[in-house]
């Protein structure tokens, strides 16, 4: 007993001497994981999209051919695919925002602080129910004919938008919208009253303060939030396969050739790597990675 | 801030519209699993309850739930273990490299699902050979679990300070009895929000899911997914959505009861 105490009390006195070995002991687990289990598994993606394809057989050879992205990038096709679902990505973003903000201004600074958990929860739980099902709540919404948006519609003389891009950018915005409500609320929390309130005492109407002083102080929040809308539907297909009807995105067209061609499919995977890449380098001198 | 009554009154109408636009959906949902009618159409013509007592006998669904629990229960655990490594390491320690690793643990869910869902089948299947189990599975639905474990222990650590811990050490308590009395005690609640929050991203993965699962392993998601385009099946359907969203409850209570050091519990 007194032996395995002093024992342990001996190991900690040495750990406690070696920080570099308390941090290596840390670190080795995670980083090991992350370095040899995901970095890993990209890069097999990534040098897979240079790999050749046998014609008969489907089989995938590895070697080094550039004819994967050639496809890609001389077929203009994949143009227009890549530039729709930018612009889906990128629509879905500014109606986060636009339908977020003024929902993260209330919960922070309008409502008393007692109704504040209240309208956290009601703003997150829809996070917790299944992706498909909120999916698939939509197809219910927007199904034409029978759908829900058709029969609240119809007494105004309109029609539901039916399945297509519409569908996908409502489907998509309603999925990631507490992605962007939640970061915003954070950064408004942080934001001290004194400032507003200074603001307003130099004789700024509510108005000028919202767009001087608040606006420029949650921009790094709003661009956390737009890291996961943006990238959350540059990468969806599930959605547009349910709801989309016609409309193809990158992710659909990934799915549909893994099996049959994986080089080209991983060669497409590529072009949302590359977008999110740029898309965090540019955004990273915002310090919203660091609200993320 | 002093708002006029009409920018308050406008904001809260905004509240009032993101609110409807968020819970209409999922009423339609919860009502819908009611319908009489196996094709759907709204409004519903008749109701029932005979769908809500016939998906509990109903053996796809529980083998499906089984399924998603176990590997929920894997991947968390490897999370757990691996969120807070990192987090301790990254906030109790400077090192070369330490801010592109902080990048790297957001990574996986920073990028598009179906690139990590592709890189993982790539690397298991084409470049390693191994078959696909619940293992591939759930090693890749750690990864992405990790980052939110990470993200409440280390909100949890930064709070913390190493005061209380060095108190114990002056104390003469050694590393593990600190470990033990303090650090611990202290960890508990993030450590709990964490592994549920990355229980609840397990559980309701698809498209990595699709992507490294072999074709006998079915979870939830799967299940839901390929039943959703069969009729016979829709009232079932219904029943297993509608539940999802009431139980969605759970997890929120859960979590602001262990007082997330986040408004979204950690999810964020």
């Amino acid at each position: 007993m007194s032996g395995s105490a002093s024992a342990g009390r001996r190991l900690s006195a040495a750990l406690f001497r070696r920080p570099r070995l308390r941090l290596g002991g840390l670190l080795v687990l995670p980083m090991g994981w992350l370095v040899f289990v995901y970095l890993a598994a990209l890069f097999a993606l990534l040098a897979t999209s240079f790999f050749l394809v046998d014609e008969f057989t489907n089989a995938v050879q590895a070697g080094f051919t550039l004819a994967n992205f050639h496809d890609v990038l001389t077929n203009s096709a994949y143009y227009g695919l890549t530039l729709r679902t930018v612009g889906i990505a990128f629509t879905v973003t500014v109606l986060c925002t636009v339908i977020g903000l003024p929902m993260a201004f209330f919960m922070a600074k309008v409502v008393p602080a007692r109704w504040r958990n209240l309208l956290v929860a009601l703003v997150v739980t829809p996070l917790w129910a299944s992706y498909l099902v909120k999916v698939y709540a939509w197809q219910a919404m927007v199904q034409p004919e029978s759908g829900v948006l058709d029969w609240l519609l119809k007494p105004f003389g309109l029609n539901g938008p039916g399945y297509g891009i519409v569908a996908v950018i409502l489907t998509l915005t309603y999925l990631w919208l507490p992605y962007m409500i939640l970061p915003i609320y954070a950064g408004l929390q942080r934001l001290p009253d004194s400032l507003v309130e200074a603001s307003g005492d130099l004789g700024a109407r509510p108005s000028r303060t919202i767009r001087s002083i608040v606006l420029p102080l949650i921009y790094p929040s709003v661009i956390a939030g737009s890291v996961f809308t943006f990238s959350l539907s540059l990468g969806d297909y599930i959605t547009v396969q349910i709801v989309g009807g016609k409309t193809q995105m990158l992710g659909n067209v990934v799915y549909q050739n893994y099996t049959a061609n994986l080089p080209f499919a991983a060669a497409i995977a590529v072009i949302p790597v590359v977008i999110m890449v740029v898309y965090l380098m540019l955004v990273r001198r915002t310090g919203a990675l660091e609200n993320l | 801030m002093m708002l006029s009554r009409k920018a308050r009154w406008l904001f809260g109408v905004a509240m009032a519209f993101g609110l409807t636009f968020i819970y209409v959906p999922l009423a339609v949902v919860v009502i819908n699993s009611f319908n009489a009618s196996k094709v759907f159409a709204w409004p519903p013509k008749e109701f029932t309850t005979h769908w809500w007592t016939e998906v509990f006998g109903n053996d796809g669904v529980r083998e499906a739930v089984l399924t998603s629990i176990e590997v929920g229960v894997i991947a968390t655990t490897f999370a757990l273990v691996l969120g807070t490594l990192l987090a301790f390491a990254l906030s109790r320690y400077s090192f070369f490299g330490r801010q592109s690793l902080s990048l790297l643990v957001v990574l996986p869910i920073a990028l598009p699902g179906i690139v990590t869902a592709l890189a993982f089948r790539t690397a298991f299947r084409t470049i390693l050979g191994v078959e696909l189990s619940i293992w591939t599975v759930a090693i890749s639905h750690g990864t992405f679990c990790m980052v939110v474990v990470y993200n409440n222990v280390i909100a949890r650590l930064r709070r913390m300070g190493s005061t209380p811990e060095e108190a114990s050490m002056d104390l003469g308590a050694d590393t593990f009895t600190t470990f033990r009395l303090i650090t611990f005690p202290l960890l508990r609640g993030a450590l709990l929000a964490g592994a549920l929050l990355a229980f609840g991203l397990s559980f309701d993965e698809i498209v990595v899911t699709l992507f490294t699962a072999p074709p006998g392993v079915t979870t939830l998601p799967i299940w839901i997914f390929q039943n959703l385009s069969r009729p016979n099946q829709a009232p079932v359907v219904n029943v297993v959505a509608a539940i999802l969203v009431v139980a969605s409850i759970i997890p929120i209570y859960l979590s602001q009861r262990l007082a997330g050091d986040s408004p979204g519990g950690g999810r964020l």
